[in-house]
């Protein structure tokens, strides 16, 4: 019996290991293919913008998201398309379901083998993914990158959701206007190793020293790990040891529901306020209920629109990248390239329950 | 691997531990110390949380802390079923996932669904995939381990699948529903009652059934099991769909009590599960442990994590000290073990 089991491992360990060799094969073929192309038709160094061309038609745009089953991904994607639509392009969306660093090199290698036009993604890791990017590019696509911006130097456009500085206002103006101007505060993060989390906490604080919100105190910032059940566990926490607690401000979709949620079944919903960045279709109930007066974020359709727009712009001529350039997005007007290729969508937009019947996302 | 699906051969020589019928007052003082421990342990963390601040006594933190452990206290106790026969199961966080976006789905496609119907079909489906367990388990004669961990992705995959990127929020539940997960009777979360009822069935089972009895048996070793004729492949497949079911049980409870549902629901949460059984003194190579001392665990784990947080501990520092108190609480439970398997042995050898 155990001679037989062994001999059965013996086997399946063969399997695999001939399982990595395709493996290895597979990705050895990939690179070569790549930097074949790379030697055929690396012209892809565009010398002036022509603001007037025209946007051609028939672009091939794909969308590479962190991972594609992330609620958040799967709007703004939607957004993408339908920009692509308008311009009467080719849509496509790709993308891992788990969101590791490296996940996304091999659909970035098929989507240039396959000649799209534009690569729109959203970078699990800034520098994992800059070889195949740059590939991509020597094959002749633009690449523009949203929501998670890689090294400046892979891609032509990042189109940023806001500015961390508009984030950093917009909150505090928001739980400043809910809790009358003074009081204790606290911040329900996600987890306490996140670069965009903590960039906008130090803005927040440097906000708060502005003389109108000189009443108002910061008393702690707490992590819920985006997990419904530590965040749950952390707003339970803040208002235990702070009980002059007045409002939280939780920047960070699962934190904000979940302390939502919280609220909304205690004795502290309505006293203590609480806003944050959060969808308008997972804060719809609690904003009906009253435990919430407004909150905010931008919207991820419009992210995606934006970027289909700057890809389809930069395949089109109309940019290349540069500081100071100007394109029109559809519907969301001009648009102008700032410094290091980045383009800002916007304001975050705020929603009351006077307006939140309006989306759906 | 200690961890085998019946595998008459024993690798390691660990002494079964399981209760001898001869000593039946002898073991229950054992299982009585190992849940005392527990207890003390639970009453020492809520003791200094509330020196630090009194607040953590008050009435809406003990909702809130009974509110808390209540999911993990059912699959805890599933868990304990699986564990005692000397299995794991390891897919309880994808089913639970699973089901908790099932019973969303259903409510969106038909929003007039009473919510005992949407309960029935979630333990229905989490009894489901503990069959498809059970059921490769039996044919693959593959450790449960093994098993588990591949359906773990394979649940998820699943869920992937049919979510494929969706959300569903509280405002597309019915109110009737999410109000289950937040109501109290006489002040005690209905979702801590639903526990409570699964612990002491699971609990009087395990202790008063012939064939609860036989699971201690089948953990403590399966081969003298089967030669005692008893039904091994049969009681571990039972096993595995019950512990499906509570699963799908405690799936639709996460669905009443957070209301935002995605594919990602759960992910993670079966170590926490294994960690609260073995801390409620469950022995991970069977044949012993009860489903209140598991469901002691699962309190405990959900206080610590509650308490950290009103203590106000560094972030930072969080997890580790998670894991050095369940390393405290293991090894405690291991330093009485050995010193009450010590007496044992003077006791029989005056006894003989």
């Amino acid at each position: 019996m155990s001679a037989y089991r062994r001999r059965l491992r013996v086997g399946a360990t063969g399997l695999t290991v001939a399982a990595l060799l395709l493996t290895a094969t597979a990705c050895g073929g990939t690179t070569r293919e790549n930097s074949g192309n790379e030697s055929g038709g690396g012209s892809q160094a565009s010398g002036a913008a022509n603001p007037d061309a025209p946007i051609k038609e028939g672009l091939k745009i794909a969308f590479l998201p962190k991972q594609v089953n992330n609620p958040y991904f799967t709007v703004s994607d939607n957004g993408g398309k339908t920009a692509v639509t308008e311009i009467k392009g080719e849509f496509k969306e790709v993308g891992p379901s788990e969101a590791s660093a490296s996940s996304q090199v091999s659909y970035i290698n098929t989507l240039s083998q396959q000649g799209m036009d534009v690569i729109v993604t959203s970078a699990n890791d800034p520098n994992a993914i800059c070889g195949a990017l740059n590939q991509a590019k020597a094959a002749g696509a633009k690449i523009v990158t949203f929501d998670s911006d890689t090294k400046p130097e892979c891609r032509q456009i990042f189109v940023n959701q806001v500015t961390a500085e508009g984030i950093a206002e917009n909150q505090v103006k928001l739980i400043s206007e809910q809790i009358g101007g003074e009081g204790e505060i606290a911040i329900l993060s996600a987890t306490a190793n996140a670069t965009n989390q903590n960039a906008w906490i130090e803005l927040m604080k440097e906000e708060l020293k502005k003389p109108e919100y000189s009443k108002i105190k910061l008393v702690t910032v707490a992590y819920g790990n985006d997990e419904d059940q530590k965040s749950f566990q952390e707003t339970q926490g803040l208002l235990q040891s702070y009980p002059n607690l007045k409002g939280i401000i939780s920047p960070t979709t699962v934190g904000v529901a979940a302390a939502a949620r919280y609220l909304s079944g205690s004795q502290y919903k309505g006293k203590v306020k609480l806003t944050g960045l959060g969808t308008p279709n997972q804060m719809r109930e609690y904003v009906k209920d009253g435990t919430v007066d407004a909150f905010a974020l931008w919207n991820p359709a419009d992210l995606g629109y934006l970027a289909a727009y700057a890809g389809a712009a930069l395949a089109s001529g109309q940019i290349t990248g540069a500081e100071g350039e100007k394109f029109t997005a559809g519907k969301l007007g001009e648009y102008t390239v700032g410094k290091d290729g980045v383009v800002v969508l916007g304001p975050p937009t705020v929603f009351d329950k006077n307006n939140i019947d309006q989306f759906d996302f | 691997m200690s961890v085998t699906a019946g595998a008459p051969e024993r690798v390691d020589g660990h002494p079964p531990t399981g209760p001898d019928p001869r000593r039946r007052g002898l073991a229950e003082r054992l299982l009585a110390v190992r849940e005392l421990s527990l207890l003390l342990a639970l009453a020492a963390l809520v003791l200094v949380t509330t020196l630090r601040n009194e607040r953590f006594l008050s009435g809406q933190s003990v909702k809130d802390l009974l509110l808390g452990c209540a999911i993990l206290v059912i699959l805890a106790v599933g868990q304990t079923l699986v564990i005692v026969t000397r299995n794991v199961d390891l897919s309880v966080g994808s089913i639970l996932g699973l089901v908790a976006f099932a019973t969303g789905s259903l409510f969106l496609a038909a929003p007039g669904t009473p919510w005992p119907v949407a309960l029935l079909l979630g333990v229905a489906l989490g009894a489901l995939c503990g069959v498809v367990n059970g059921g490769l388990i039996a044919v693959a004669k593959v450790p449960a381990l093994v098993i588990t961990l591949g359906t773990l992705y394979a649940f998820r995959g699943v869920d992937y699948y049919w979510a494929s990127g969706r959300q569903i929020n509280a405002a597309d539940m019915p109110r009737s529903f999410l109000r289950l997960g937040n109501q109290t009777v006489l002040g005690v979360p209905v979702l801590f009652l639903v526990a409570l009822v699964v612990v002491a069935v699971v609990g009087y089972y395990l202790r008063a059934y012939r064939s609860g009895r036989e699971l201690y048996a089948i953990g403590s070793e399966p081969a003298a099991a089967r030669l005692s004729g008893i039904p091994v492949g049969r009681r571990v497949f039972a096993v595995f769909v019950a512990n499906g079911a509570l699963a799908g049980l405690a799936g639709v409870l996460y669905a009443a009590r957070f209301g935002t549902l995605d594919a990602a629901a759960g992910t993670g949460l079966e170590l926490q599960v294994v960690a609260a059984a073995v801390v409620g003194g469950v022995a991970i190579f069977g044949g012993s442990g009860s489903a209140y001392g598991a469901a002691l665990g699962a309190v405990l784990l959900t206080t610590i994590g509650s308490s950290l947080a009103v203590l106000r501990i560094d972030p930072f520092w969080q997890q580790a000290v998670v894991g050095a108190l369940i390393l405290a609480a293991i090894g405690l439970d291991r330093l009485l073990a050995v010193r009450m398997a010590a007496r044992l042995r003077g006791r029989s050898a005056h006894g003989a």
